[in-house]
């Protein structure tokens, strides 16, 4: 790495803020944890983190206009990473206990209830990267650490050429549901690369280098 | 592969050190909780418990600054326990890198914290920390104490779990006091007990004395597994006790 990537946590009151930057220090970045508008778009990387509910997430994300500093990033070709309910929110509706909220739908489909007998799905599950995965590279028999009771249970979304087609990575509790998506410059993961020790670092770099 | 058998040590802390001996060799400093935390995480720890038993409200603010320290140099789960009375406490210690936090007796004198704490942060957050006893005044056969032990409660330990759950309780840590301290292994009918009535994951807590005391917890029904003292005195290693967890069958990390 040439030098340093410089990333900005979004720090916009929902998460575990301060593990995900350390995490991205850890891993080699140069990290800001700051919800400036300014700042949030010129980042190498944004990575969103997101913690509880999925429509506070939402409110609280809005509030600080996080869905256009994505939308743009994105239009530019700025890389962004989703984390936990930060991947949830990017799916077009959440369902949670009954209540149904609109998510900023990056991506289509719904994060609903997993069909488990025990949630939250809580702890160290393996992942089936797909070939090719960029975040996965070297790490793909690798535990990490989830804790979430909701998750995107399909993918539907058709890319077409030239764009990439989107590198899935699929886990199980109850029954299968998305651990991970590669679509170009949005990238997510249902786990917590920031909890998941070495395995978790190493995905951090693994981003981190793929920041342009 | 399911999720694998979480293997937790857990550490009382008070005034952000901790208090209870820990005999690693090489340790510059035996009572300094980041040390010890990236310890136990390179033997393999899958999460971390503190339990804070500061006295005073004073030396509890060293401790949100402890747990700082440690979730900014180790990166597994951490949870913390002890002196959680109100939601703002709740926010606190998430806000100081804390991802689980455990409620016990507060919730006991008012429920409703648990749904006040699970409204705004997620059940995924809160963790019910329960010290079960055996009694005949219950319809189960065990009551909810407070006090270490020393007070029951009127509470059946069966009926407090499942409305914690409805209230928001994310997980369970059942800590037996009549296997706490035995070295005798855990109390597999508590265990089975509150895995079959509850639909969160739960943590067997007391009376782990050897590493063939574990994988009966699992196959009770434990979802995780938590000891200190035999972690701290190296009578074993987390390492030992998620190999004979492995050769039992069991999936560990």
């Amino acid at each position: 790495m040439s030098r340093p990537r410089r990333v900005v946590v979004l720090d916009y009151g929902s998460g575990n803020v301060h593990s995900a930057a350390k995490a991205l220090e850890r891993a080699g970045a140069e990290v800001e944890l700051t919800a400036d508008r300014a700042a949030a778009l010129e980042a190498d990387g944004l990575l969103v983190p997101g913690v509880g509910a999925f429509d506070a997430v939402v409110s609280q994300l809005k509030a600080v206009r996080g869905d256009e500093i994505i939308d743009r990033r994105l239009a530019g070709g700025r890389h962004v990473l989703g984390i936990c309910v930060g991947m949830q929110v990017l799916f077009e509706r959440g369902v949670e206990r009954g209540t149904q909220t609109e998510g900023l739908g990056e991506w289509p489909g719904t994060v609903a209830e997993l069909p488990a007998e025990v949630l939250p799905h809580m702890g160290w599950n393996t992942v089936q990267p797909d070939e090719g995965s960029v975040l996965f590279d070297g790490i793909a028999d690798e535990r990490f650490y989830f804790v979430h009771s909701f998750a995107a249970q399909e993918w539907t979304l058709d890319v077409m050429p030239p764009f990439p087609k989107p590198r899935l990575t699929w886990a199980e509790h109850g029954g299968r549901f998305l651990a991970a998506v590669e679509n170009g410059p949005l990238s997510a993961t249902q786990f917590h690369p920031e909890k998941s020790a070495d395995a978790g670092i190493r995905l951090l770099s693994n981003w981190l280098r793929s920041l342009e | 592969m399911p999720v694998a058998i979480r293997v937790i040590p857990c550490l009382d802390v008070a005034a952000g050190r901790v208090v209870k001996g820990v005999n690693f060799e090489n340790l510059r400093d035996a009572g300094d909780p980041v040390e010890l935390a990236a310890r136990y995480g390179e033997q393999g720890a899958d999460e971390l418990t503190f339990l804070d038993v500061t006295a005073t409200v004073d030396d509890r603010s060293t401790t949100y600054e402890m747990v700082q320290r440690v979730a900014e140099q180790v990166f597994i789960p951490l949870t913390v326990g002890g002196g959680v009375r109100s939601a703002e406490d709740v926010a606190r210690l998430l806000g100081h890198g804390a991802d689980k936090v455990g409620v016990n007796s507060a919730a006991i004198a008012r429920p409703a914290l648990l749904g006040e704490i699970a409204d705004r942060f997620g059940a995924q957050v809160l963790v019910l920390s329960l010290d079960v006893k055996r009694s005949e005044r219950t319809a189960s056969g065990f009551v909810v104490t407070t006090h270490g032990g020393r007070t029951e409660t009127d509470l059946d330990a069966l009926d407090w779990a499942r409305r914690a759950i409805e209230l928001g309780a994310g997980e369970l840590l059942v800590n037996s006091i009549d296997a706490d301290g035995t070295k005798r292994g855990f109390d597999l009918e508590l265990t089975a007990l509150m895995r079959e009535r509850s639909s969160v994951p739960v943590i067997a807590s007391g009376g782990a004395g050897a590493v063939e005391h574990f994988a009966p917890a699992v196959a009770a029904g434990a979802d995780a597994v938590l000891a200190a003292s035999v972690f701290h005195n190296g009578e074993m290693t987390i390492a030992e006790v998620k190999a004979a967890l492995a050769a039992d069958g069991r999936i560990v990390r």
